[in-house]
């Protein structure tokens, strides 16, 4: 079995990001690990633009942005083992490969997860009616459409607002679908605020929110759906049911992160993210693996998940050095009021911390607070809080040094 | 006896369900020419490929019935049939939990009935610790009686095993082959497809499920009605798995006609099912979800096994009885099994619901007696009575499969993450010997798209396949039948 200092597992912008810092920072023996025969992960299938503008300071396509990585890379020469799917990974950091090379067992020192997310299904959330053809999750159906060809269906219901659906509303009708609804359950959209008017406002989709599919129609292609208001408890309001013919329901209704490997390691998750249980140092609960990217949380924005793979590169590389701090008691942060996850969910108080955050709701005036029970240690005016749109807030060692708990809230 | 010419045929078997299928399979070892017609393109898309997977003991039913008999053999020969054609298998044993005094009393009657059948190890535990100790995670009962014959396997695997195998000895399947019209001239039935295609079979046997009546009627016997009866299901993920030994069973409700209740069932795969409801319909092909079942079946389920949150299921789909008694009808039903006196040849299957499945083998061995008292049927020499299709790589052990992927990039390659399927097997599953076609062809044989994801990893990868290496235009790609088109065209032409 042949050992390895830093093994990556999946080559997105998180993974990419990681395995190019750590050749930098002067880690040689890196092996980037990918199913697909591509790298980029999800943004080869991205073909609309708006990556890069923290990291490049320009608006790309997601293959451009992709293609700033994979320029570095080549350079570096960092070892890329692509149509390769990790297909189990063990407690003791060794792993089984499989590929049409053929299938082999290695074993590394560290190693990073950035295996990405996946779509939440129809059956994942109970869609009720028939089960004919034409319902596609949202990024599926982007994937068929951007990568493989295929158009997949002419009259268009959208359920669910997250970002894969609305950029695919726009991408249907510039391809001469009629999108005729976007279907969102919560009383706000799901999807960041800039994708609202640029795919929906822009061209005429209305957007109902409180309203669901209660049934699909038809037997061998979707037929229609029939969809309903909800109360403010989310229930159906009883009389307001309306039947809409289309032949195409895409679902865009959340990302999961994708931790079957980690769990099959033995590392624990969060039941809010979905993605590992990480301290300050992105490191899980078993020592040296580390997490970063969608299989971490779900992030709007493929810059953030890179920079996420650069801030794990360093990490990871002390790691293997025996200088991560040495650390007898951990302290949980805690998510407080408005406030749905804060990453990481354990920290030193020994290094700086960026603390991510998602809210529970849309508002607006509001302060961000980091404190240790009565006592505030940070605190930061914000305008604009949108669920869908990751905040943070950045702490100091020095700050946390003398703090017994941590909470990040909104008030 | 083997009359001459293309389309005709010793025995024609209108449905390709478990029971056409095990019929074909099981008339195969002879000297005959057969031919199974199938409406839909594939066999397991009616009932069979439908429902809870259970291998049942045999004690739910009157003692001296058909039922009651076909089951107990049948769960014998399966067993056997089940190890030749390689059909995923386990044998759990499975558990009935009483919570009152009242259901521990019919578990008595129950188990009475069972030995009375020849059903064999049926012990009533009555101490809670020890029904936890048998099952561990029922809470609440007060009694559970064990029933160690009882087992789970893949029905729809089993299917497709049977006319594989069915077929490889010689038995021909019309698939997409709906039998519209049959007229009996000369002794000899004179079949008509929906597309105006003859054939002619010397015996006819209807294995139409849900449509038996309605075909028995287009042969001319007006005596049966059948009674679309729906049971819906909620399939959890297989992470779950570890925590389920065996099936779990309420004692049976008294209102629906042998109604089981709502059970939770493990999968040899690993995702559980809970369900199945019961509601009779009146569209024997309503394959619906409604969000009251999936409620109800939520709350039934967790109260006989609490281990599982709603947002474990991964999938919702519903099978189809073949009732022969109307709602509200709680009398004790046989299945009909026989040739109608009226009409010499012709061999009614009606109202095979469960059991059915657990005793295909058996009504398929009492079909060949039928046959028998009229036929000589003389054994064919070289009958393989095994599943010569590959084999399922997540099965083998870390070595051999070390082995075949370094010797083949198909087995190497994985396209299904979820359940690891290998390109090796999809591309077995293409060119499945039936020559079934559709999506959910290649995902009752191979389990990609089954998992977690729903098909969300490999959908586009199968689909590439059939386009790359088998031709496939957007207009061929269809789900399940005829009409089920997955795409509507290109995006832009192809350079
Ligand atoms: C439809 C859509 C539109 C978006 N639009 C924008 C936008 O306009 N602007 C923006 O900034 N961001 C956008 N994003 C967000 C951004 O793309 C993601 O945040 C980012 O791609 C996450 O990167 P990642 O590396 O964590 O995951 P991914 O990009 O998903 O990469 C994970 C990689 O891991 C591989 N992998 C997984 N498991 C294994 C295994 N077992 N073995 C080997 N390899 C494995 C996968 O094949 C994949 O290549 C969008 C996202 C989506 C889905
Ligand atoms: C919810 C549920 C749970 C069950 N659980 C169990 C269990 O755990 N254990 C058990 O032993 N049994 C169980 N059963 C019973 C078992 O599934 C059935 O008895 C069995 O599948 C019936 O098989 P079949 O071949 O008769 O029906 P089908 O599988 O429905 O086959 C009939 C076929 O005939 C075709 N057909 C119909 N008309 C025509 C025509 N005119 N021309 C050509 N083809 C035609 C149909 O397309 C269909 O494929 C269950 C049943 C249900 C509904």
């Amino acid at each position: 079995m042949t050992e390895r200092d830093v093994v990556i597992i999946g080559a997105g912008p998180a993974g990419l990001a990681c395995a190019t810092k750590l050749k930098e920072i002067g880690i040689n023996d890196v092996l980037l690990i990918e199913r697909e025969r591509k790298l980029g992960g999800i943004l080869n299938q991205c073909i609309h633009d708006g990556f890069g503008l923290h990291n490049f300071k320009e608006t790309l396509t997601g293959p451009e942005y992709i293609e700033r990585y994979l320029e570095k890379l080549y350079k570096l020469d960092v070892e890329i083992l692509s149509d390769t799917m990790v297909v189990n990974l063990f407690p003791d950091k060794s792993m089984i490969l499989s590929g049409p090379w053929g299938r082999e067992k290695i074993r590394a020192k560290a190693v990073v997860l950035a295996m990405g997310c996946r779509e939440r299904t129809a059956g994942a959330i109970w869609l009720a009616g028939t089960r004919p053809a034409g319902i596609y999750t949202a990024g599926v159906a982007q994937r068929l459409m951007n990568i493989d060809n295929y158009m997949v269906g002419n009259e268009v219901v959208i359920l669910g607002s997250g970002d894969v659906g609305l950029i695919m509303a726009r991408r249907l009708v510039l391809e001469g679908a009629r999108v005729l609804m976007v279907l969102e359950k919560l009383p706000y959209s799901s999807g960041l605020p800039r994708n609202i008017v640029q795919c929906l406002e822009d061209y005429d989709i209305p957007l109902y929110l409180k309203t669901t599919v209660k049934k699909v129609y038809g037997k061998r292609r979707i037929e229609g759906v029939e969809y309903v208001r909800l109360d403010d408890e989310g229930k159906p309001i009883p009389g307001s049911e309306k039947f809409v013919k289309c032949d195409t329901l895409l679902l865009s209704v959340g990302l999961i992160p994708e931790n079957e490997l980690s769990r099959e390691a033995g590392v624990a998750l969060h039941p809010v993210t979905g993605g590992p249980i990480v301290n300050d140092t992105y490191q899980t609960n078993i020592e040296g693996i580390f997490a970063a990217g969608n299989v971490l949380h779900v992030h709007d924005l493929a810059d953030m998940a890179s920079m996420e793979g650069e801030l794990v590169a360093e990490f990871a590389k002390k790691y293997l050095e025996g200088n991560l701090p040495k650390v007898d008691s951990w302290i949980d942060v805690k998510a407080g009021a408005g406030v749905r996850y804060v990453l990481p969910h354990k920290v030193s108080r020994k290094i700086d911390v960026n603390f991510l955050f998602r809210v529970s709701e849309p508002s607006r005036n509001r302060y961000i607070i980091v404190r240790d029970g009565n006592r505030i240690i940070k605190r930061r005016r914000v305008i604009n809080l949108h669920p869908a749109v990751m905040e943070n807030i950045r702490v100091k060692a020095d700050e946390m040094k003398d703090a017994s708990s941590l909470e990040v809230m909104v008030e | 006896m083997a009359p001459g010419g293309e389309n005709v045929f010793d025995i024609g078997i209108v449905g390709g369900g478990v029971i056409g299928s095990a019929i074909a399979y099981e008339l195969s070892r002879y000297n005959l020419k057969i031919a199974v017609f199938e409406k839909e393109p594939d066999v397991c898309f009616g009932t069979s490929g439908r429902n809870s997977g259970v291998l049942h003991a045999g004690f739910y039913y009157q003692p001296g019935s058909l039922k009651a008999r076909l089951c107990v053999e049948g769960n014998k020969i399966m067993r056997e049939w089940i190890r030749l054609l390689k059909v995923p298998f386990k044998a759990t044993g499975k558990v009935l939990v009483a919570f009152d005094e009242e259901e521990v009393e019919e578990l008595h009657k129950l188990k009475e009935r069972g030995e009375a059948n020849g059903v064999e190890g049926l012990e009533i535990i009555r101490e809670n610790e020890n029904v936890e100790k048998i099952c561990p995670g029922v809470k609440g009962a007060i009694a559970c009686m064990y029933s160690p014959a009882t087992a789970i396997f893949s029905p729809y695997l089993l299917t497709i095993a049977l006319a594989e195998t069915a077929h490889y000895n010689g038995v021909k399947y019309f698939l997409n082959c709906e039998i519209r019209k049959v007229e009996k001239e000369n002794g000899i039935f004179k079949l008509k497809d929906e597309n105006g295609n003859k054939y002619e079979c010397k015996w006819l046997i209807n294995a139409t499920g849900v449509h038996s009546a309605d075909f028995s009627k287009m042969v001319g016997i007006n005596d049966y009605r059948i009674y679309p009866c729906r049971g819906e299901y909620l399939l959890l993920d297989k992470i779950l798995a570890p925590l389920l030994k065996m099936p779990i069973y309420p004692v049976p409700a008294k209102k629906v006609g042998g109604h089981l209740g709502v059970h939770l069932t493990p999968t040899p795969e690993g995702p559980i099912l809970v369900g199945p409801s019961a509601e009779y319909i009146e569209d024997p092909e309503d394959y619906e979800s409604t969000p009251e079942v999936m409620n109800k079946l939520y709350e039934e389920g967790y109260k006989l096994w609490p281990y599982f949150k709603r947002s474990d299921v991964i999938r919702t789909f519903s099978g189809i009885r073949a009732k022969p008694v109307p709602p509200g009808d709680t009398r004790f039903f046989d299945f009909v099994i026989k040739e109608e006196e009226s009409i010499p040849r012709f061999i009614n299957l009606i109202g095979i619901e469960s059991p059915g499945l657990t005793a295909a083998p058996a009504i398929a061995k009492m079909v060949r007696g039928i046959i028998e008292k009229k036929e000589k049927l003389t054994p064919k020499e070289n009958f393989e009575p095994r599943y010569l299709r590959g084999e399922r790589f997540e099965e083998l052990s870390e070595e051999e499969r070390e082995k075949k992927a370094g010797e083949d990039p198909d087995w190497g390659e994985i396209i299904c993450r979820c359940e690891k399927i290998t390109r090796r097997e999809i591309i077995e599953a293409i060119e499945n010997p039936l020559g079934a076609k559709t999506l959910a062809s290649i995902k009752f044989r191979t389990r990609a798209m089954m998992g977690r994801c729903q098909g969300g990893y490999c959908l586009p990868k199968i689909i590439e396949i059939l386009e790359k290496e088998y031709g496939y235009k957007p207009e061929d790609f269809q789900l399940h039948k005829e009409g089920s088109w997955l795409f509507s065209g290109r995006m832009r032409e192809n350079d």
